[in-house]
């Protein structure tokens, strides 16, 4: 069917200083996606050694269920647990903490194809294995000093606004329910902001 | 169209005056706490359970705003009332590609907080991402510390006054659950003529702690006594300004009632509180209206309400609906926070200027206020409940102990002087203790003059009084100009009681006939001949002769 692509793209972080790394990954052999391989048999016999993995600030080096080499490997529908169908409701309420409409026929489908294609991460084994937040969490944090060094820029900023009196921004009124579906169609057409 | 932006600009000066005054009105609506102290799906109380015994139960969650020159993530100033959006960075615009930068004078602030409440500080702590919309927030999400917060488990011990005659002071402890690191948002301006909000920015991002109480305060002078004393503490450390009208310490109630020893029952929220006294009454209002509503036969429903500091009551708020989904997840921007036990624990890697050193913030932690109590009520004798007031007030400890220097009257003698001449005269005319016309030195002299008994008590405070109205003129000057000194001249005094008993033969009688009590009658005369200038104890000693 398809990979599971880890997004691994090296990225500069601002909060993160770039020298004294105690580790290095070198994914630097992936050229364009990264690949890895979920080897269920060799994982589940390593279930037994390691049940508890904890990291010390950042992830293990050499944790035995990361393979050394990616590989690549097809995955069967069958082997994924059934598809997710989205109810009317959720997609409500999906819209509303959005604030985005996808009720239309792509759009259900879409959503759909989407949650089919992550659910491919459940047939990773993961017991025991603290999740990490960022591939970066064993560098220190960056702090800086409590120094004035920006702001004073209300022009520059405010001129990026399409709406603004004196020097506020103009927003809708906020605190209002979101309207009824059928409503918010019908308001869509006419929005201005 | 020229006609409208005179309005325009009207309408928003108008807008400011409120949001100088009301500073956290324009964005009480969608302040929406991130931790829930009672469950909401607890059984419900029934008015037929016993409802005379129904008490009241209290959590506090209070956003401190971090006392430092930058915000949180990003190096735009923090100050109070600036032109609007003239404090904000790219960053706190949420332009794109910018990322957050920790201040680290935000991380040492909510340590020695922490340590101040005697918090565990996580040696790891995380940032999360918590989502809604709303204008004043541009990022559409606020950093916030959801799964591990930078402190934690922590208590705060303060006092009030209680007993049958409420003048006992009773000490009381209340929990800390966290202590979190946040960004604070914008403020919205609504503009309901024109149906539209206005944004400022200003605010948005600067650093806040948020203290989690957890309830176990069951009335609102608890409560407000426990915002007091952290007030003081946050003062004291300088890690927050403590201004309630000023939206630095904003403290939000979780209200419920139930009958001792049963579960919980369903709470409030109670916000929109401006002042530490509103806060006690806007409780207890609470309070009272949740067991009215049981005893009518009634249930209290979930919600969050505003207290109306004109009425003196607290409203539903616009209910939010149902429940809020902030669709928490791990700010991917933001690498763990450390921080390090000791210097010894540094590893190699890291620069020093870069650590924040648990043990080096413990050594610089200033004097609390509780230390400072004890210590003012152990050297100089003076009673507890004066060292709540002395502490209580800006630079009045100061004030006390300058003026101890420079007098060999008793401690326990100046401190009356200090907490009701000079702070009922300060408090009549709303004035600081740095404002006072009376410098220490100055009372010192006055009192000194009391103490070696040139003038009475009752003319000393006659001084006071002048010197308070003539500031620059030293007691002795006035009691000189107006001849308030103390009479002492025997001739002069014996002519004066003589006088008195002369008048008086029924007193007198009264005296010989053993109420010995009647003599001071008599000794009251006598001051008033002399206006209160007669030495007292010269004055008994002729009399006592005189009537014998």
């Amino acid at each position: 069917m398809s990979v599971v692509s880890l997004a691994l793209a090296s990225r500069t972080y601002r909060g993160v200083p770039l020298k004294g790394t105690r580790f290095s990954f070198n994914l630097s052999t992936n050229s364009g996606y990264s690949v890895i391989d979920f080897n269920r048999e060799r994982s589940s016999s390593f279930k037994k050694h390691i049940t508890c993995v904890t990291r010390q600030f950042s992830s293990q080096p050499h944790n035995p269920k990361v393979p050394k080499a990616a590989t690549w490997k097809p995955i069967s529908e069958d082997q994924l647990p059934p598809p997710t169908k989205i109810p009317a409701d959720l997609v409500d309420k999906l819209e509303r903490l959005a604030l985005v409409d996808f009720r239309t026929k792509q759009g259900l489908a879409c959503l759909e194809k989407a949650i089919r294609f992550a659910d491919q991460l459940h047939i990773v084994d993961t017991s025991g294995v603290e999740p990490m937040d960022s591939v970066l969490e064993d560098r220190s944090l960056y702090v800086r000093d409590d120094a004035v060094t920006e702001g004073n820029c209300a022009e520059d900023l405010l001129q990026l606004s399409k709406n603004t009196v004196e020097e506020y921004f103009v927003a809708p009124p906020g605190n209002i329910p979101l309207p009824k579906r059928e409503e918010r169609a019908a308001m869509l057409k006419h929005a201005e902001f | 169209m020229a006609a409208s932006c005179v309005a325009a600009s009207e309408l928003l000066h108008n807008m400011r005056q409120t949001s100088i005054f009301y500073p956290k009105a324009s964005c009480l609506i969608r302040r929406i706490s991130t931790t829930s102290i009672q469950s909401d799906s607890q059984p419900q109380l029934k008015a037929k359970s016993v409802p005379q015994q129904l008490v009241g139960v209290v959590g506090l969650e209070i956003h401190a705003q971090i006392n430092s020159s930058t915000k949180l993530f990003s190096g735009s100033p923090v100050r109070f009332s600036a032109p609007p959006n003239s404090l904000v960075s790219f960053f706190d615009a949420s332009l794109p590609g910018t990322l957050p930068v920790l201040n680290k004078r935000c991380v040492e602030a909510a340590v020695m907080t922490g340590l101040s409440l005697n918090c565990t500080i996580n040696r790891k702590s995380l940032f999360d991402r918590k989502h809604y919309f709303y204008a004043d927030l541009p990022a559409g999400y606020q950093i916030t510390q959801h799964r591990r917060p930078i402190a934690v488990d922590g208590t705060l011990t303060y006092s009030l006054f209680g007993g049958k005659k409420k003048n006992q002071m009773i000490r009381k402890k209340v929990h800390i659950k966290q202590i979190q690191l946040e960004q604070d948002s914008g403020k919205s301006l609504h503009d309901d003529a024109r149906s539209q909000t206005l944004i400022d920015l200003n605010r948005a991002g600067v650093g806040l702690m948020e203290l989690v109480m957890e309830p176990d305060m069951s009335c609102g002078e608890e409560a407000a006594a426990a915002v007091r004393e952290l007030q003081l503490i946050l003062q004291a450390l300088g890690t927050c300004q403590g201004n309630m009208s000023e939206g630095q310490l904003r403290v939000d109630a979780n209200v419920s009632v139930h009958r001792p020893g049963e579960p919980l029952g369903i709470r409030t929220e109670v916000k929109n509180i401006n002042s530490v006294r509103y806060l006690a009454r806007a409780i207890n209002y609470e309070i009272q209206r949740q067991i009215d509503v049981l005893q009518r036969g009634g249930t209290v429903q979930s919600e969050t309400r505003a207290y109306d500091s004109k009425s003196g009551e607290t409203i539903p708020m616009r209910d939010k609906e149902g429940l809020q989904d902030y669709r928490f997840m791990p700010e991917p921007n933001l690498p763990p926070l450390i921080v390090y036990e000791d210097n010894a624990s540094l590893t190699t890697c890291i620069d020093a200027c870069q650590a924040v050193v648990v043990q080096k913030i413990k050594e610089g932690l200033p004097e609390l206020p509780s230390v400072k109590r004890d210590r003012l009520v152990q050297t100089h004798g003076i009673l507890p409940e004066h060292s709540f007031t002395l502490v209580n007030e800006e630079g009045l400890v100061e004030f006390f102990e300058a003026v101890l220097k420079e007098t060999k009257k008793e401690p326990r003698k100046v401190i009356g002087w200090v907490t009701n001449e000079l702070l009922g005269h300060l408090k009549q005319q709303d004035l600081s203790v740095s404002q006072s016309p009376i410098s220490p030195s100055a009372l010192a002299e006055l009192l000194e003059l009391h103490e070696m008994g040139h003038i009475s008590s009752s003319v000393a405070k006659q001084v006071f009084q002048e010197m308070w109205r003539s500031s620059g003129k030293t007691a002795l000057q006035i009691t000189q100009e107006q001849d308030l000194g103390l009479v002492s001249d025997t001739a002069q005094l014996h002519s004066i009681c003589q006088q008195v008993v002369d008048s008086h033969p029924d007193e007198v009688q009264a005296i010989r006939n053993g109420n010995k009590k009647v003599l001071n009658k008599l000794m009251g005369l006598v001051q008033k001949e002399t206006k209160g200038r007669a030495d007292p104890v010269l004055v008994r000693g002729i009399l006592q002769k005189k009537t014998s």
